[in-house]
C-alpha cells in the first residue's frame, strides 16, 4: 500500500479528461442492438406508410404475436451463442416437447400439466447431452447439434406414426387441466381493448430476465467469458462446462415453452413441426448483434430481430403481397444487419485512438 | 507463502517434459525462470498453477506438500498465474475482467457492478495503471496494458504467489519496461512473483533468484549476489552456442 500514492494522483487528471472526449456516441454506437435497433425502424416504416392496419393497434397485437413465439427462442439462442456454441436441434425440439405433450395427455390420459412436465424432462434431457457431448468431447457445437437435429426429427416423424397412424397428434382440447394450462400458456389477454397473445408476456418477461441475467449476474459475466475464450475463462476459475452445459438447457427449456405454447393454443401437433426453424433463432441473434463466433451479443436485441421477423412476416400479407417474398427479405435483413453491425463495431474501436 | 519445489519432474507418455527441479519463491521476492524454448518452463508453471499434476519430486506450500487438482484450487490458495496468451477476454470491457471468476455479488447472486466498476478504476490507479475508461473493452488495450491489468488484478483478489508467463515476451522495450514496474510493485506489495521469461535482460533487473532450465532439467538456483547479468546470459543461450554462431556470421 505504500506506493499508493504520488502516482495515482498525476493520472488522474488526464485520465478524466479523455473520458469525456470518448464521448456519448461511441457508448451509443458500441451497443450490439444498434443494428437491430435501426433495421427495426426503418421496417417499421415501411410497413405502417403502405398499410393503416399495420399501424393499427390490432395490426401491432398481430405482427407482435409471431415476433413473441420467436422471440422467446431467439433470445435463448442468444444466450447460447455469447457462450460461443449453436444449436440446430432448437427447432425441432419445440416439436418433440409439443408432442410428448399431445401425446401423453390424449394416449396415456396423462392431466395436462403432468404430461407439460414430462415434457419439459424429455427436453431438459436433450439440453443436456447436447451439452454434455459438445463439452466433453470438444467438437464443434454446429456438427453434435445437427446430429440431435436429424435424430429428433427422425423419433417425431417415427413414433408420431407407429402411435396414430398418421403425421400428427391431436385432440388436446379434452385433456384434464387444458383451460388453465391454456389460459396461462397459449390464450389471449384484453389491453385497452384489443386481444394480445399471452405469448407476447412471456417474451418481454423472458428477454427482461435474460438480459438482466447476462448484465448484473455473475452467470451473466460467465457466458460472455465462455464465449469470448473459453481457456481464459477456465484459467481464472469459471466452470466453463457447466457454463455451456446450462446454456444448453436454456435452450431446450425455452423450446420446451414454446413447444407447449403452440401444442395448447392449435390442441394438435405436426410430427415435423420446427423444422427450418433453427437458423430463423439464429438470424434474429445475429441481426440482433450477436456474433457467429461468441463472446458478443445481446438478448435485447435478439428480441428486436424478432420483431423484424414478425413485422415482415405479417407486413407481406398486409399489403397482399406474395407470402414468398417473406424469405427475400429474410436473406437481405440479415446481410444488411450483419454489415452494419460490423461497420458500427469498427468504428466504435477506431474512436478509442 | 513459501511455495517450494523438490526434484520435481513431469512427463507425457514417453517424453520426460521436466526432471528433478528445485526452486524457491519466498514473499517479497521475484523468482525468474529462465530458458529458451522447449526448457520445460511452460512445463513447470502449468505444474505451479495447478494445471498439470506432477508426477515425481514434491511441491511444498508453507512447508507442505500438495497436490493441485486444478487451477480453481491454485486461485484458492493464493496462487494466481498470468497466461501470456490468455491473459484476458478481448471482448470484455476492463472491469468486467478484472472481476472473471472472483465477482463481487450481493444477495440472490446480483452481480455488484457499481462496486466492480469502480474498486477495478481505483486499484488500476493505484498500481499506477493509465487506464482512460474501465468500459472499453479490453481488445482495445495494447499488449503491455493487458499484461499489467492482469498483475493489478492477481494482486487485488488477494493472491500470494503470482505466476507471469512471458509477459514481456510480445512487447516493445518501452511496453515492456512499464510490465517489469508492475512487477515490482507486486513484489513491493509482499507478494512472491515467478516470473517465466527468454529474456535474461528483462530478468536481471526485478529478479532476486534466478532458476535456469535447458532441455527439461534445471541448470541450477542462483541468487542475485552469485551470477552476474553477463553469466546469466551464458549460461542460458549456451556460450559456446553463441560464440560459435558470432563467428560463424563474422566469417560470412
Amino acid at each position: 500500500m505504500a506506493w499508493r500514492g504520488g502516482f495515482a494522483v498525476t493520472v488522474a487528471a488526464p485520465a478524466d479528461e479523455r473520458l469525456a472526449r470518448a464521448g456519448v456516441l461511441r457508448r451509443l454506437l458500441i451497443r450490439p442492438e444498434l443494428g437491430a435497433v435501426v433495421g427495426a425502424l426503418v421496417v417499421f416504416a415501411f410497413f405502417a406508410t403502405q398499410s393503416p392496419v399495420f399501424r393499427s393497434v390490432d395490426g401491432v397485437a398481430n405482427w407482435l404475436d409471431p415476433a413473441a413465439t420467436l422471440g422467446i427462442m431467439a433470445v435463448a439462442v442468444a444466450l447460447l451463442m455469447i457462450g460461443g456454441e449453436f444449436d440446430l436441434s432448437a427447432g425441432v425440439l419445440t416439436g418433440t416437447s409439443g408432442l410428448v405433450l399431445v401425446t401423453l395427455a390424449t394416449r396415456y390420459g396423462l392431466n395436462v400439466w403432468l404430461a407439460m412436465a414430462a415434457g419439459l424432462v424429455v427436453a431438459l434431457a436433450v439440453g443436456l447431452v447436447n451439452g454434455l457431448v459438445v463439452t466433453r468431447t470438444r467438437l464443434p457445437s454446429f456438427i453434435v447439434t445437427l446430429g440431435t437435429f436429424l435424430m429428433l426429427q427422425g423419433v417425431n416423424l417415427g413414433v408420431t406414426k407407429a402411435l396414430t397412424g398418421t403425421v400428427q397428434v391431436s385432440g388436446l382440447a379434452r385433456a384434464d387441466g387444458y383451460e388453465v394450462a391454456r389460459a396461462i400458456f397459449g390464450g389471449t389477454i384484453v389491453i385497452g381493448g384489443t386481444p394480445f397473445r399471452v405469448a407476447i408476456l412471456w417474451w418481454i418477461g423472458l428477454t427482461v430476465l435474460a438480459t438482466w441475467v447476462l448484465m448484473r449476474t455473475r452467470a451473466g459475466n460467465w457466458i460472455f467469458a465462455v464465449g469470448g475464450n473459453d481457456q481464459a475463462a477456465r484459467a481464472v476459475g469459471v466452470p466453463a462446462a457447466r457454463v455451456k452445459i446450462g446454456l444448453f438447457m436454456t435452450t431446450a427449456v425455452a423450446a420446451w415453452l414454446v413447444g407447449s405454447m403452440m401444442a395448447l393454443r392449435y390442441t394438435s401437433v405436426q410430427a415435423n413441426i420446427g423444422i427450418g426453424q433453427e437458423f430463423i433463432y439464429i438470424i434474429a441473434a445475429v441481426i440482433g448483434g450477436c456474433l457467429l463466433t461468441g463472446g458478443y451479443g445481446s438478448a435485447i436485441g435478439a428480441a428486436i430481430g424478432a420483431v423484424i421477423f414478425g413485422m415482415a412476416d405479417k407486413g407481406i400479407v398486409f399489403l397482399g403481397w406474395d407470402a414468398d417474398w417473406f424469405k427475400f427479405f429474410l436473406g437481405a435483413m440479415l446481410l444488411l444487419a450483419t454489415l452494419a453491425n460490423r461497420l458500427v463495431r469498427r468504428y466504435a474501436e477506431q474512436v478509442r485512438h | 507463502m513459501i511455495l517450494e519445489t523438490r526434484e520435481i519432474g513431469k512427463s507425457f507418455g514417453s517424453v520426460l517434459a521436466l526432471r528433478g527441479v528445485s526452486m524457491r519463491v519466498e514473499p517479497g521476492s521475484v523468482t525468474c525462470v529462465l530458458g529458451d524454448n522447449g526448457a520445460g518452463k511452460s512445463t513447470l508453471i502449468k505444474i505451479l498453477s495447478g494445471v498439470h499434476r506432477h508426477d515425481s519430486g514434491e511441491y511444498l506450500l508453507d512447508g507442505v506438500p500438495t497436490v493441485l487438482d486444478s487451477p480453481r484450487q491454485a486461485l484458492d490458495l493464493g496462487i494466481a498465474t498470468v497466461f501470456q496468451d490468455l491473459a484476458m477476454i478481448p471482448l470484455m470491457s476492463v472491469w468486467r475482467n478484472f472481476f472473471l471468476g472472483s465477482e463481487p455479488r450481493r444477495s440472490l447472486g446480483r452481480f455488484d457492478v457499481a462496486a466492480a466498476r469502480r474498486i477495478a478504476r481505483e486499484e488500476l490507479r493505484a498500481m499506477g495503471i493509465d487506464i482512460r475508461d474501465v468500459d472499453q473493452p479490453v481488445g482495445t488495450l495494447s499488449g503491455g496494458e493487458r499484461q499489467s491489468v492482469a498483475i493489478a488484478r492477481a494482486v487485488y483478489l488477494g493472491a500470494k504467489i503470482l505466476i507471469l508467463d512471458e509477459p514481456t515476451s510480445a512487447l516493445g522495450v518501452k511496453q515492456a519496461g512499464v510490465v517489469l514496474r508492475y512487477i515490482v510493485r507486486a513484489r513491493q506489495r509482499g507478494l512472491g512473483v515467478v516470473f517465466i521469461t527468454h529474456n535474461p535482460h528483462h530478468a536481471y533487473p526485478v529478479g532476486d533468484r534466478f532458476l535456469l532450465l535447458n532441455r527439461g532439467v534445471s541448470l541450477g538456483e542462483y541468487a542475485k549476489e552469485e551470477i552476474a547479468l553477463q553469466e546469466l546470459t551464458t549460461l542460458m543461450a549456451g556460450g559456446a552456442e553463441l560464440e560459435q554462431l558470432e563467428h560463424e556470421l563474422r566469417s560470412q
